[in-house]
């Protein structure tokens, strides 16, 4: 029961950001919006024990959510036919860019806190 | 075999297939990554996909009809955005410790993986629409779809490129991070963590939580950062490219 109260307040919320940002034409996608409302939210304790228990399933099935737009690359075949080796490569070069800029700038800033 | 014939054929038009082929496909590949001691090559996200494009591509279902039943998965995309709030939430208190570090390299981590796929899209010829396509390639899927669409880009052709980044950073981040000498002491964990949410979303952020408990927070955390950011910075970083 908790679990569905939580999935309730988490689709109240995607549903507020929509809203929202549909209404004053923001740059940020409604789920988004509806995270920030989330966390401002979460500080009443009405909210936060049933969204605790919600979030926890859906972030530790997270992978599965990626399935189906995953198998959207097959209608992307004449695409990657053409492109798809530039395209790997152009992805995975910026990946790792990405994880080694993220990695070092952290590693960085927070040496000398951490002992 | 006439009769077996109508009935696959009346079902897999229902969303009952695609619905049930995602579940049944992504349980076995979760057992066989478990099995595998969850090597990265195993990666369930990659395995899933592929077996389920080679078999509806042998059984003649096309995507849209695999799709309606898909989409009940797909949907939960939505409300696990939110719920990105948690883990958000629950580590407030070293976000407000050392919010300076973390939101510069979810900055300079997010810039580098956007700007870099830009301009190696140009350098290399892709199509214009397919290098805007790319820009929101380390955000998680959803959120991609939603920022590709406002810049011009092809929202599915975005999820997809999106996944396959996260499957990258799954796949090659541990060998990475070797290589860079980042150790698996705490600060260790941590960087290896926020790098891989902020550059490979929530396939990174899912593969550093079965890794390590610390790591998997710090994904957590900068991958809703990266959300955030992103929808915000990456229209006003075309704007000024």
């Amino acid at each position: 029961m908790q679990g569905l109260q939580g999935l309730a307040w988490l689709l109240a919320m995607q549903s507020l950001g929509e809203i929202l940002s549909r209404a004053l034409a923001l740059p940020v996608p409604g789920p988004v919006l509806g995270m920030l409302l989330l966390l401002l939210a979460l500080r009443w304790p009405v909210v936060r024990e049933p969204v605790a228990i919600c979030a926890g399933f859906l972030l530790s099935h997270l992978s599965l959510l990626f399935v189906p737009v995953g198998v959207g690359v097959m209608t992307h075949l004449g695409l990657l036919g053409q492109y798809g080796l530039r395209m790997l490569v152009v992805i995975v070069l910026s990946t790792w860019l990405g994880l080694a800029v993220t990695a070092l700038t952290l590693r960085y800033f927070s040496r000398g806190r951490d002992a | 075999m006439p009769k077996f014939v109508e009935l696959w054929i009346y079902l897999s038009a229902t969303p009952l297939f695609g619905l049930t082929a995602t579940l049944v496909v992504y349980v076995l590949a979760q057992a066989a990554y478990a099995r595998l001691g969850q090597a990265a090559w195993a990666n369930p996200v990659l395995w899933s996909v592929v077996t389920l494009a080679t078999l509806l591509t042998f059984s003649g279902v096309d995507y849209p009809t695999y799709f309606s039943g898909a989409q009940f998965i797909h949907f939960l995309l939505g409300p696990t955005v939110v719920a990105l709030g948690w883990p958000l939430w629950e580590r407030r208190h070293e976000l407000r410790h050392r919010w300076c570090a973390l939101l510069l390299a979810a900055l300079a981590g997010g810039f580098v993986a956007s700007a870099s796929a830009l301009l190696m899209g140009w350098a290399v010829g892709l199509p214009h629409d397919v290098v805007l396509s790319l820009a929101p390639k380390s955000v998680t899927a959803p959120v991609a779809m939603g920022i590709a669409e406002r810049i011009g880009g092809i929202p599915a052709l975005a999820a997809v490129f999106a996944v396959v980044t996260g499957m990258v950073g799954a796949l090659s981040g541990k060998a990475l991070f070797a290589l860079l000498h980042i150790d698996t002491s705490a600060a260790g964990w941590m960087a290896r963590g926020f790098a891989m949410g902020t550059a490979a979303h929530g396939i990174g952020a899912a593969r550093a939580l079965q890794v390590n408990a610390d790591a998997g927070a710090y994904a957590g955390l900068a991958l809703g950062l990266q959300v955030v950011l992103a929808a915000l910075l990456i229209p006003l970083l075309l704007r000024w490219m």
